[in-house]
């Protein structure tokens, strides 16, 4: 690229960083109204995508290009959207770090959450995990860069169903309007709506929390339960979401919306999701690891359990979903003795948080 | 070891005080008044979206409002012909209404000529009257009289009164980061923001920024405090402009923001106490009601709007601390927070500093008596909360160059975003609380009242603040051994976040257990008729008013102390 077209302020381009299924996705969305940069981390990736215009096999836009130099994508875009598993968001923010500057606009797609501990502390060796031991991803963003101006994307987006071009809709939810009026701009067409929030750690927390009850799902299919039994995960899922979510600093009215109930119902519906297919092979009798071993990529839920369990713990509250996954997943509890013990639970409250 | 603190005065950074941006202002006041008159009737116009109909129903929420003021809660310093003014304003009103030949051009500008009038008379109203002969004849008149006090009190003798033994500058002490304010003053544009528990504070304030050599810095004063003369000559010779908290209308709050914004981009130093009021609890405010903060960052956006990108259009947000081992007002404003917090009821401003006797007889006290106040200038931030360095340019947390103008810049122009600056505004409160806690100075005084009012708490757990502050006082007392393995504990506690950067401590901290003690006991709220804490004849830790002892212990709320007990 040559420097004219670098400095002048018009032509900036748009920044995706990662090229996983969603990166890739969201990618070519906007590609269609906007000239797209990606980052990847292998030269080789970046190679495929500038030569064959493909990233692992996934077809990109060919007027997208490719960096694998976070200082390139910098200079290159004033808006960059991160599309990266949480399990490598941490490093990954703290690559571009210093390369961010306070005018950057920053959208993440990432649900999951990170830890925010001393150096040499782990999930194993402290006792309690305080709210502020635990940070969504945009405080992440907040923490790691000088970028301010935050966003994060979340809902029912299957990348397949995108990428089929079916329609669909997504939420921003940012502090400030001018990122949601720009996430907006960029990624609205006639089959992709976008709503947005201003309750950032809210929308963030449905769409981490709803990969537990995902899970769970799994679980119920995986046992040959029916309907009856999924309505009934879903409601008390989303019951237990709204309470944890407000327990973490979220509103409960975002719980309510696209990218909480409704990102809740397409994944425990979605039998290819990692998530589910986590809970599906539980309920065959499969331990954690022997699943782990023939995984590709995480499944992000696992670790929200991990991690929601320690906080609730700490802080006192009950979460019994999120309490019996982490029990079947970690302490060897039978995934239908903890289908007895839900069963059994004390919930007689049908609605306590309205 | 006793650390030094500064004697010496600091040679003024402008000798000349027609340098002073406070002196330049008031020459050029009558435009100035005119300036911010006239733009802030800009603000509201576009907030009214210039619809004449919106415009006639602020112009009559604020006619009604001011009027329903005049009749309820008059002060001494109301201009007399107030009721006039309004009286004006609403035949206008009623003119305009009636006049069904107006067009809606016509009406508008109708209506837009009343507001003019009602944003100069607010924009007069809230300007200062400063006078460099005035200020000067302050400045002396506060060192020279307080010395004077200072050393009848201390150094024994007929002539003692003309000694020159003990200076101002013993009982009040300075520390932090003196030399980066006074250079940056020179560069930029200072905007002092100082913790808030006693009305003193503003003269405080002001007495500091004369020692440290600086111009006058311009400030927002409660009007309620021009009511009293003393203080309303003092306030005037400060640089002070006026607000009034009774007038929550839209038209008066943009004039006043305006105003203030206005004076910043001028160049003149401010001070905003972020409070908005002096703390009640005597907690340091872990949620700022921000205020006038906006007007800072807006002024620096203006700056860089007008191409203003060198330090001199930078503006340096300087957190200060001030540390109390008494507070006058402490028994007013503890029972003002007790039944805000205890019942939603209605709340007037009740004032201790009523009068001028008895702040005359609070300042011989003060001045006789040995109590020692200590304030802490912070380091200098942008209007971001990042660190700034000498030539005043904004460092990350990682020490990396950044430019604050970065913030208000949008596809590659700084542009004007409200939402935005009112989240910023909201950040940078946050950043200054923080700040707060890192200077904050703990006396013994702190100390002993924490320690003592934590125990009384644990060994009632079952009972809320409410019932605490209820407790037969001759069932309270403290065993002064128990008393004094707390106390280590969180003194212990106290030098462990010292370590961390997360607290100041004042020298004598460093002495022994019982001294430290000794010298909390004799300076917790030493002044008031009720002592907080005292030791009885059997050597007990006993308490004469739980709610003072409550105001003073909340001074080390906020550092997770209360997890030692």
């Amino acid at each position: 690229m040559d420097m004219a077209s670098k400095n002048s302020s018009k032509s900036k381009l748009i920044g995706v960083v990662g090229v996983g299924s969603f990166g890739t996705a969201i990618a070519n969305m906007l590609a269609e109204k906007n000239e797209v940069m990606v980052y990847a981390r292998k030269q080789e990736v970046v190679d495929e995508i500038n030569s064959s215009h493909t990233a692992s096999g996934r077809v990109l836009n060919p007027s997208i290009r490719a960096t694998f130099s976070p200082e390139e994508l910098c200079d290159a875009c004033d808006v960059l959207f991160f599309m990266i598993p949480s399990a490598a968001f941490v490093e990954v923010t703290q690559t571009f770090a210093p390369f961010l500057h306070p005018y950057h606009l920053v959208i993440h797609g990432t649900k999951g959450l990170a830890l925010n501990l001393q150096k040499g502390e782990t999930l194993e060796t402290v006792t309690k995990l305080h709210r502020s031991q635990l940070m969504t991803m945009s405080e992440v963003i907040l923490q790691e860069t000088v970028a301010v101006r935050v966003g994060c994307l979340a809902g029912p987006n299957i990348s397949k169903e995108l990428s089929l071009g079916q329609p669909a809709a997504t939420v921003i939810a940012s502090k400030y309007n001018e990122v949601i009026l720009e996430g907006q701009r960029l990624l609205r067409s006639e089959r992709f709506q976008v709503y947005g929030n201003s309750d950032i750690i809210g929308v963030e927390l449905s769409g981490v929390l709803k990969n537990i009850i995902a899970i769970a799902a799994g679980a119920l299919a995986g046992l040959g339960l029916g309907e009856n039994a999924k309505g009934l995960l879903i409601s008390r899922g989303m019951v237990e979401m709204a309470h944890l979510s407000k327990a973490l600093g979220g509103s409960v009215q975002s719980v309510m919306g696209l990218a909480g109930v409704g990102d809740l119902v397409t994944t425990c519906n979605s039998v290819d999701s990692r998530n589910f297919t986590v809970g599906y092979r539980l309920a065959k009798g499969e331990s954690l690891d022997e699943i782990m071993q023939t995984m590709e990529e995480v499944a992000e839920g696992v670790n929200t359990i991990r991690i929601i369990d320690a906080f609730i713990k700490t802080v006192g509250i009950r979460a019994p979903i999120t309490e019996n996954l982490h029990r079947v997943l970690f302490e060897d509890l039978s995934i239908e003795e903890a289908l007895q013990f839900l069963m059994k639970y004390p919930f007689s409250v049908d609605v306590d948080f309205v | 070891m006793e650390e030094k603190y500064i004697k010496h005065r600091y040679a003024p950074i402008l000798p000349k005080k027609d340098e002073w941006p406070v002196v330049k202002l008031a020459r050029e006041r009558k435009e100035f008044i005119k300036k911010v008159a006239e733009l802030a009737e800009v603000r509201i116009l576009n907030q009214t979206g210039k619809n004449p109909e919106i415009l006639k129903e602020e112009l009559e929420t604020t006619l009604y409002r001011e009027k329903l003021r005049i009749k309820q809660n008059p002060w001494d310093v109301d201009p007399d012909d107030e009721g006039q003014f309004w009286g004006e304003v609403k035949n206008s009103l009623l003119q305009i209404n009636a006049d069904s030949s107006l067009t809606k051009t016509k009406r508008l500008e109708a209506y837009q000529e009343v507001l003019k009038r009602i944003t100069s008379r607010y924009a007069e109203e809230i300007a200062s009257n400063f006078k460099a002969t005035h200020y000067k004849f302050t400045r002396s008149v506060v060192t020279y009289g307080f010395s004077r006090l200072l050393n009848a009190a201390r150094v024994k003798g007929f002539k003692s009164i003309f000694s020159n033994q003990y200076t101002l500058q013993d009982k009040i002490q300075i520390t932090g980061q003196t030399d980066q304010i006074r250079d940056l003053a020179t560069k930029g544009t200072i905007v002092m923001v100082p913790t808030h528990f006693s009305n003193l504070d503003s003269i405080l304030i002001g007495w500091i920024i004369s020692v440290l050599g600086m111009p006058p810095f311009i400030y927002g004063a409660g009007l309620n405090l021009f009511n009293i003369s003393i203080f309303a000559y003092f306030m005037n010779a400060l640089g002070a402009y006026k607000v009034d908290r009774r007038k929550k209308n839209l038209m008066y709050l943009e004039t006043l923001k305006t105003y203030s914004k206005e004076a910043i981009q001028f160049g003149c130093h401010s001070l905003f106490f972020p409070g908005g009021t002096r703390s009640r609890s005597g907690m340091i405010e872990s949620k700022l009601k921000l205020g006038l903060l906006s007007t800072a960052i807006e002024a620096q956006r203006a700056n860089y709007q007008q191409g203003i990108t060198d330090i001199s259009g930078k503006i340096f947000i300087v957190p200060v601390t001030i540390n109390y081992h008494f507070v006058l007002e402490a028994p007013g404003l503890i029972q003002d927070h007790l039944s805000m917090t205890g019942q939603e009821r209605y709340y007037r401003e009740n004032d201790e500093f009523s009068t001028s006797y008895k702040i005359s007889k609070f300042l011989v006290k003060f001045f006789t008596k040995g109590s020692d106040i200590s304030v802490s200038i912070g380091r200098a931030m942008d209007v971001m909360g990042n660190y700034v360095d000498e030539d005043g340019n904004s460092h990350d947390k990682w020490d990396r160059l950044i430019d604050t103008r970065d913030y208000f810049v949008s596809e590659g122009k700084v542009t004007v975003d409200q939402q935005r600056e009112e989240e910023y505004t909201h950040m940078l409160g946050k950043r200054i609380v923080e700040e707060f806690h890192k200077i904050n100075r703990v006396f013994s005084s702190h100390l002993v009242a924490f320690v003592a009012f934590e125990l009384i708490k644990s060994k009632n757990n079952k009972l809320d603040i409410f019932d605490l502050i209820r407790l037969p006082l001759e069932d309270i007392f403290l065993s002064y051994e128990e008393f004094k393995s707390s106390c280590q504990r969180v003194l212990n506690r106290i030098f462990e976040l010292k370590s961390e950067g997360k607290i100041d401590v004042a020298p004598h901290l460093t002495r022994s257990m019982d001294e430290i003690i000794t010298h909390g006991l004799d300076n917790v709220g030493m002044y008031h008729a009720k002592r907080p804490l005292i030791r009885d004849k059997k050597g007990n830790i006993v308490t004469e008013d739980m709610s003072l002892l409550y105001f003073y212990h909340n001074r080390l709320h906020g550092y997770g102390l209360e997890k030692l007990f």
